[in-house]
C-alpha cells in the first residue's frame, strides 16, 4: 500500500516528461497510473469486506512516534476507488479539455500529485501524516485552482481558497495533536478505540472544536462556503476531480473517520447536524443566483457537502441508516458530480459558453453528453431507478429516526433544489433548435461522463452490487458492525412519500427559477465572504502600517531599532534578575593580548572621530583584525582564520556600497541618539560577557566532540566536524539562507540598475 | 583602476589564493580550514582579480555565472545528506568510502556544497555591487 503512494508521487514527477513523449496523447497514456491503481484497490476489496483492514507501517521519525503508517477499512477503500477511479477519467478528459495548452505538462504534474496526497490522506493512520497529505492537498489545489495564472479572478481565488483551507489545517493541527495527547497515540486507529477516554476528557469540546473547524473549511461548510463557487475559476477537470468529487470530501472523510472516537456526545451530533442543515439550505438557496452551468453545480456541491455532515450527525443517533445513508449518498454524489461537471465542460468546449440560457437543443448534436447528463441528473433529482435515488431514501429514513420534524422539512426543501437543478440542466438539450456548428466533442469529453453516470444507473439498478463495500463503509463510520439490505424499490413507506414531496417541490421550484434568479442575480446578499474581505483588508492595512513603521528606508533607522530593541529587551531582563554580574576571579593578561586590546580601542576610538566614511570601514577593520589576533592566541585558529577573511570581505563589501552613494560628503557632527544606542548595546554585550564568566566552564558538550570526533566524524579538526558532520544539518540550514540572501542581493541590485536606467 | 603593480601581482595572486583555498577546503576536516573558509578565500581572489582586470575580465575566469554555484552547492550538500537516508541511516550520517586510494566521506562532500554555495552568493553579491558601481558615476556626471 505504502509502494502504491509512492508509485502515485513518482508517476506524478514524470507526467511533465511523458507528457513530451506522447503529445496529445499523454491523457490516455497517463490514466495508465490511476487506472492500475484502481485495479490495485479493487483486488482489496474481498479482504476488506471480510473486516480484515489493510495495514502497512514504515519508520519515519520514531523518536517523535511518527510513522508512514496506513489503514485500510471500508470507508478508506471507498475513498481511494473514488479519487483513483473518477481520476483515470480526468485525466483522459483533460486531454481532451485542455489540447494543446502550453503549460499542459505542468498540469498533469499538480493534478497527479494531488491524487497521490489525497491518497495518503485517505489512507493515512499516522496523525501526522494524514495532516501533511491534507496540506499538499490544499497546496495542489491552490495551484490548480490559479492555473491560469495571467487572470487575476483566478489568483484571487486561488488565495482565497488556500487562506481559507490552510487557515482551517492549523486548526486542524492543533486538535490532532490534542487528541494524540489525550489518547496517548499517533495511530488514529489506536485512538479509535479510546473513544470513551477521548469523550470523557477534559479537554474534549476544545480539541473537537478545533478538528470541526478544519474539517468545516475544507469541506466548505457554512459559514466557510464562499471559497468553493469561487474556486470554480480553476480549469473544468478541477472543478470536477478536486472540488466536487475528492477534495472538497476530505472534511466529511475526517468526520466520518473520527466519527467512532469522538461521535455519540450530544453536542457532536447536533453540532454537525446543524451546520450540515445550514450549509445544505445555504447551498440550495444560493443554486437560484446563478445561470452559470459550473456555478450551479458548486452550489449543489456545497449543499450535497452539507448533507453529508448532516448525515454523520445522525450516524450515532440511528442503528445503521445513518451510516449506510452516508455511504450511499457518497457515491451516489461523487459519481453523478464528477459526471456533470465533466458534462459541463464538454458543452462549455463545444458551444462556447455556460450559460443555460443561451443554450439548446443540443441533445441533437451532443447525444452520447446528452445521455450522461440526463442519466446523472435523474441521480441529483434522486429519481429511481439511478443510486441517487437510493441515498437520498436512506438518508430520509435516517433523518426519520433521529431528526426533529422541523429538520426533516427544512432537508425536504434543500434536496428539492436538487431536484429544480436536475430540470434547469436537462432542458436546454431538448427545448429550442439545436445550434448551428455544435458537434459532440472527442471520446476523451464524453467517456468519463458516460461512464460515471452509467455506474450511477448499475448501482441503482443492482444496489447489490454495492452493498457488500457500503456495509464496511458503515460499519468503520459506525464503529460497529453494520448493515442494511440496499434495494431500489423500498416499498411504500414515509420516505418515499418524502421523496414524492422533494420532487413536486423541486418541479414547483423550478417554473419559479427565472423569476427567483432575476431577483436574486439584482442585489448580491452580503454574507461570510464580506467578513473574509474585511479581514483580509484589514491585515493589508496593518501590514501597511507596521511597514511604514519599522520599514522607513533609513539604513540608520534600521539599525537603531535593531540595536535599540535588542539592548532594551536583554537590558529588561539583566534589570529583572537584580544582581550585576561581575566576575570573582580576575583574569592575567599577558602583554601581548594587553598590546592587542590596546589597538582595538584606539581602533574603536578613531572610528568615533573620523569625518571620512571610508576611514570608519578602517578602524571598524582594525577592531575586527585585533580580535581575530586575539582569537589565535587564545588557540582558536579556525575562529581566527575566519574572522579575518569576514573582516576583509566586509571591508570590501562596505567599500563597494559606498561607491554607489553619491554625494556622501563627510559624516556629520552629533547624532547623539546612535552614539547612545551604540553605546548601550556595547555596554549590555559587556555585561553579559561578564556574566558568563561567573558562571563555571561547562566541558561536557567540549569534551563530547573532543572524543567522538575522530572516531565517528573521522576528522581530526572538531570545528569543522561540528560543522559538517554533528550539526550538519544546521550548516545546511544556514547555507541555504546565504543562498537565499545572495538571490535577494541579486534581484535588489537588478532592480536599482534598473531603475538607474534612464 | 589601472595600477600596473596590482594588475601584475594580482594574476600570480590569483592562482596562489585559489590553491590556498582548495587546499583550505581540502585539509578542513584535519587541519584548520573548511569549506567556509575556503570559500571566502576565493572569494577574495575574484575580488581582487576584479578590482585589477575589471568585472568581465573576473567572469570569464568562472565556470558557471555565481547564482548557478549557489544551486549547484545546495544541490550538492542535498545529495550528499540524502546518501546515508537510502542506506537506511538516519539523514546526515556520515557515509565514508575509498576512491582510487583516497578516503572520501560525504561530510568532506557536504563541505564542498557549503564551500560552492558561499562561493557563489558572495561572489553573486561583489560583482553585482561592483558592476552598479561602475556605472552609476558616468550617470551621475
Amino acid at each position: 500500500m505504502t509502494l502504491a503512494i509512492i508509485s502515485a508521487f513518482l508517476g506524478a514527477l514524470l507526467a511533465p516528461l511523458v507528457y513530451r513523449w506522447l503529445g496529445s496523447l499523454a491523457g490516455w497514456g497517463l490514466a495508465f497510473l490511476p487506472l492500475s491503481l484502481t485495479v490495485y484497490f479493487a483486488s482489496l476489496l474481498p479482504t476488506v469486506i471480510a473486516g480484515n483492514a489493510v495495514r502497512h507501517s514504515a519508520a519515519w521519525v520514531p523518536t517523535l512516534s511518527v510513522n508512514f503508517s496506513f489503514y485500510l477499512d471500508g470507508l478508506s477503500l471507498l475513498f481511494a476507488l473514488l479519487i483513483t477511479g473518477i481520476g483515470t477519467f480526468i485525466v483522459i478528459y483533460t486531454g481532451g479539455y485542455l489540447k494543446g495548452h502550453p503549460d499542459l505538462g505542468k498540469f498533469y504534474l499538480v493534478l497527479l500529485l494531488f491524487m497521490a496526497s489525497m491518497l495518503g490522506l485517505v489512507l493515512a493512520d499516522n496523525i501526522v501524516t494524514l495532516f501533511v497529505m491534507w496540506e499538499l492537498t490544499s497546496l495542489t489545489s491552490y495551484l490548480l485552482i490559479g492555473f491560469n495564472h495571467t487572470e487575476f479572478r483566478s489568483r484571487r481565488a486561488a488565495t482565497q481558497a488556500l487562506f481559507v483551507t490552510a487557515g482551517g489545517g492549523l486548526a486542524l493541527l492543533a486538535g490532532l495533536i490534542l487528541l494524540a495527547g489525550m489518547g496517548g497515540s499517533w495511530e488514529i486507529s489506536e485512538l479509535l478505540t479510546k473513544g470513551e477516554v477521548l469523550r470523557e476528557h477534559p479537554l474534549y469540546l476544545g480539541s473537537l472544536v478545533l478538528v470541526l473547524f478544519g474539517a468545516f473549511t475544507k469541506s466548505a461548510q457554512f459559514p466557510f462556503h464562499f471559497w468553493l463557487p469561487n474556486a470554480m475559476e480553476a480549469p473544468t477537470p478541477v472543478s470536477a476531480y478536486l472540488h466536487s468529487a475528492t477534495m472538497v470530501k476530505a472534511g466529511v472523510y475526517l468526520l466520518a473517520r473520527l466519527q467512532p472516537a469522538l461521535g455519540g456526545t450530544e453536542v457532536w451530533s447536533s453540532t454537525l447536524m446543524a451546520f450540515g442543515l445550514a450549509t445544505l439550505l445555504t447551498g440550495a438557496t444560493l443554486t437560484f443566483r446563478h445561470t452559470d452551468l459550473k456555478r450551479l453545480l458548486a452550489y449543489s456541491t456545497v449543499a450535497a457537502l452539507g448533507a453529508l455532515v448532516f448525515a454523520i450527525g445522525m450516524v450515532p443517533l440511528t442503528g445503521y441508516y445513518g451510516a449506510v445513508g452516508f455511504a450511499t449518498f457518497l457515491l451516489a454524489h461523487s459519481l453523478y458530480k464528477g459526471g456533470l461537471f465533466m458534462a459541463a465542460g464538454a458543452v462549455d468546449h463545444e458551444a462556447g459558453t455556460r450559460d443555460i440560457n443561451q443554450l439548446s437543443g443540443l441533445f441533437r448534436v451532443m447525444p452520447i453528453t446528452g445521455v450522461a447528463v440526463v442519466l446523472a441528473a435523474l441521480s441529483l433529482a434522486g429519481l429511481p431507478p439511478v443510486l441517487g435515488f437510493i441515498g437520498k431514501e436512506v438518508l430520509y429514513l435516517a433523518s426519520l429516526q433521529a431528526a426533529p420534524v422541523w429538520m426533516i422539512g427544512l432537508a425536504v426543501l434543500g434536496f428539492a433544489v436538487g431536484a429544480t437543478l436536475a430540470l434547469i440542466l436537462s432542458v436546454p438539450f431538448f427545448r429550442g433548435p439545436p445550434p448551428a456548428e455544435v458537434h459532440e466533442g472527442p471520446p476523451s469529453l464524453w467517456l468519463g461522463p458516460l461512464v460515471l453516470a452509467g455506474l450511477g444507473l448499475l448501482v441503482g439498478l443492482f444496489p447489490g452490487l454495492y452493498n457488500p463495500l457500503a456495509d464496511a463503509v458503515a460499519t468503520a463510520v459506525k464503529g460497529a458492525p453494520a448493515s442494511y439490505h440496499l434495494k431500489l424499490w423500498p416499498g411504500f413507506n414515509l420516505a418515499l412519500l418524502l421523496s414524492l414531496l422533494t420532487v413536486a417541490v423541486g418541479v414547483g421550484l423550478y417554473f419559479l427559477y427565472p423569476r427567483l434568479q432575476a431577483w436574486m442575480a439584482k442585489d448580491p446578499v452580503p454574507g461570510p465572504e464580506n467578513a473574509y474581505v474585511a479581514l483580509l483588508r484589514g491585515l493589508m492595512g496593518l501590514a501597511a502600517r507596521a511597514e511604514r513603521l519599522l520599514q522607513s528606508g533609513s539604513l540608520r533607522a534600521y539599525l537603531v531599532w535593531v540595536f535599540g530593541g535588542l539592548s532594551g529587551l536583554v537590558g529588561l531582563a539583566l534589570l529583572q534578575s537584580g544582581t550585576l554580574p561581575w566576575p570573582s576571579q580576575t583574569a592575567v593578561v599577558n602583554p601581548a593580548k594587553a598590546v592587542l586590546m590596546a589597538l582595538m580601542l584606539l581602533g574603536a576610538l578613531l572610528v568615533l572621530r573620523l569625518r571620512s566614511h571610508l576611514g570608519m570601514v578602517v578602524g571598524v577593520g582594525i577592531v575586527g583584525a585585533g580580535v581575530a589576533l586575539l582569537f589565535l592566541l587564545q588557540n582558536a585558529p579556525d575562529l581566527s582564520i575566519t574572522q579575518f577573511l569576514v573582516e576583509t570581505l566586509t571591508a570590501i563589501l562596505i567599500a563597494l556600497v559606498l561607491l554607489q552613494i553619491r554625494n556622501i560628503g563627510e559624516v556629520p557632527r552629533g547624532r547623539w541618539l546612535d552614539k547612545a544606542v551604540a553605546l548601550l548595546f556595547g555596554g549590555i554585550v559587556t555585561l553579559l560577557m561578564l556574566g558568563m564568566l561567573t558562571e563555571p566552564m561547562e566541558h561536557h558538550l567540549s569534551n563530547f566532540f573532543a572524543q567522538k570526533s575522530l572516531p565517528e566524524g573521522f576528522g581530526r579538526n572538531i570545528v569543522n566536524v561540528i560543522l559538517v558532520d554533528f550539526r550538519g544539518l544546521d550548516t545546511f540550514g544556514e547555507i541555504t539562507v546565504v543562498g537565499l540572501a545572495g538571490l535577494g542581493v541579486y534581484a535588489l541590485l537588478k532592480r536599482l540598475r534598473r531603475e538607474g536606467k534612464p | 583602476m589601472n595600477t600596473l603593480i596590482l594588475k601584475t601581482t594580482s594574476r600570480f595572486l590569483f592562482t596562489l589564493l585559489l590553491l590556498l583555498s582548495v587546499f583550505l577546503l581540502l585539509r578542513g576536516h584535519n587541519e584548520p580550514g573548511g569549506g567556509f573558509i575556503g570559500a571566502l578565500v576565493a572569494v577574495g581572489a575574484y575580488a581582487l582579480f576584479a578590482l585589477a582586470h575589471g568585472l568581465s575580465a573576473a567572469r570569464k575566469l568562472l565556470p558557471l555565472p555565481p547564482l548557478r554555484l549557489v544551486g549547484w552547492g545546495l544541490l550538492v550538500a542535498l545529495v550528499s545528506a540524502l546518501v546515508a537516508f537510502f542506506l537506511d541511516k538516519p539523514l546526515m550520517t556520515g557515509v565514508w568510502f575509498s576512491l582510487f586510494g583516497v578516503k572520501i566521506g560525504t561530510p568532506v562532500i557536504f563541505d564542498i556544497g557549503v564551500y560552492l554555495t558561499v562561493f557563489g552568493a558572495l561572489l553573486s553579491a561583489i560583482f553585482g555591487l561592483e558592476e552598479t558601481a561602475d556605472r552609476t558615476p558616468e550617470e551621475a556626471s
